[in-house]
């Protein structure tokens, strides 16, 4: 690891957390602008492969900075890259929910921000499931697994892990 | 009448706090169960249904605000979280706790996949968490819903936001600027009037 592909890597995810508005997914097609057409740290194989990897993976599906930095310079890379990933975005959110929490007194302006975008979240989670559903699902099992699957989980306390570990199972089975 | 939205406004309970262990543990786990997908509904099933940290309205908002905030939003919502709970200490914990273990994994990972990526088998198996994340996040609109669709102001403005941004997919920015005054304006006015009753009540 060379100081200068240190920085290199602090001002490729550092900067372009802070343009990442919409999300981490929002900033994918600079990542793969900067790592593979810029620095060549990966190919753009490599970088699609790295994308699927940490959809599937447990964590924030942005923990794609860890293997393009691993890929540029190994497990320093790989930490460095995350670092300036998640911090500079947030302290930015630590200052908003600081602020957000000392408006406790304000009651009457708390409860109208609150209960009046409450209906609009819902309305962009419904969205985003959506949305990933039309990239994700592509035959009819996957579709009916869903249907099925929201049934359970809307109408009993089943743990979701195990809903998620059955769908795997009937995915290899239905598939293979 | 008047009684009942007293006691509502009057039985806001103190706020919530956890230590930077429970809280890195929580986040820990919301993120190892969330292969596949669905880390908010993982992370409102933790924070609201289990831990009982924050109730759903203050859990949405704060989702809200940590999409508009640049950043990785699931990220963001676990600084946010942790915050809230026990500051600075608490955003280091749930950021900690969110990112150290799936970090640490993924490079492993990534390591085995270059032997398995022409597998039908994983595709298969990768396919089904695909379609229980999608379950997760449908499951989340539902119990969400059921506690802040509860007349007809906001199920419009659910509905005109999944239609804009869902459908037409206008980008976050226009469907907020479209939605948000609306849905403010809305709760304003039906908290200021719970605000006049309760004063009117006070003896």
């Amino acid at each position: 690891m060379t100081l200068t592909l240190a920085l290199q890597l602090c001002s490729v995810f550092g900067i372009t957390s802070l343009l990442a508005f919409g999300g981490g997914n929002a900033v994918i097609p600079q990542f793969e602008l900067l790592t593979v057409t810029v620095h060549h740290w990966l190919t753009a194989q490599q970088f699609t492969d790295s994308f699927a990897i940490a959809q599937a993976a447990p964590g924030p599906s942005t923990l794609i900075v860890s293997l393009l930095g691993f890929r540029a310079g190994g497990v320093w890379g790989a930490l460095i890259a995350t670092a300036a990933m998640v911090i500079p975005t947030g302290i930015i959110v630590w200052g908003v929910a600081k602020l957000w929490d000392r408006g406790h007194g304000e009651k009457v302006w708390r409860h109208a921000l609150q209960d009046g975008m409450a209906p609009i979240a819902v309305g962009l989670i419904l969205a985003g499931g959506v949305v990933v559903a039309q990239h994700a699902e592509s035959n009819w099992v996957q579709l009916a697994m869903t249907v099925i699957a929201t049934g359970i989980l809307c109408v009993s306390k089943t743990n979701p892990l195990i809903v998620a570990v059955s769908c795997g199972v009937v995915g290899y089975v239905l598939g293979a | 009448m008047t009684e009942a939205v007293a006691e509502e406004v009057e039985a806001e309970k103190p706020p919530p706090h956890a230590t930077a262990w429970e809280i890195a543990v929580t986040f820990n786990e919301i993120s190892l169960s969330s292969f596949g997908g669905g880390l908010s509904a993982w992370s409102r099933e933790m924070v609201v249904a289990r831990r009982k940290w924050m109730d759903d309205a203050e859990f949405l908002s704060a989702m809200t605000i940590c999409r508009i905030l640049p950043g990785a939003n699931q990220v963001n919502v676990a600084v946010f979280v942790g915050t809230k709970l026990a500051g600075a200490r608490g955003a280091f914990a749930a950021l900690a706790g969110l990112i150290a273990m799936p970090t640490l994994l993924l490079v492993g990972i990534a390591a085995l996949y270059a032997a398995f990526q022409h597998s039908h088998a994983l595709h298969h198996v990768l396919d089904g968490f695909a379609a229980a994340a999608v379950a997760m996040t449908l499951q989340m609109v539902w119990k969400t819903g059921r506690t802040t669709l509860t007349s007809i102001v906001p199920i419009i403005l659910f509905a005109a936001t999944f239609v804009f941004n869902g459908l037409l997919r206008w980008p976050l920015w226009w469907t907020l600027l479209a939605t948000a005054p609306f849905g403010i304006a809305w709760a304003w006015n039906r908290a200021h009037r719970k605000a006049l009753a309760v004063k009117a009540h006070a003896p």
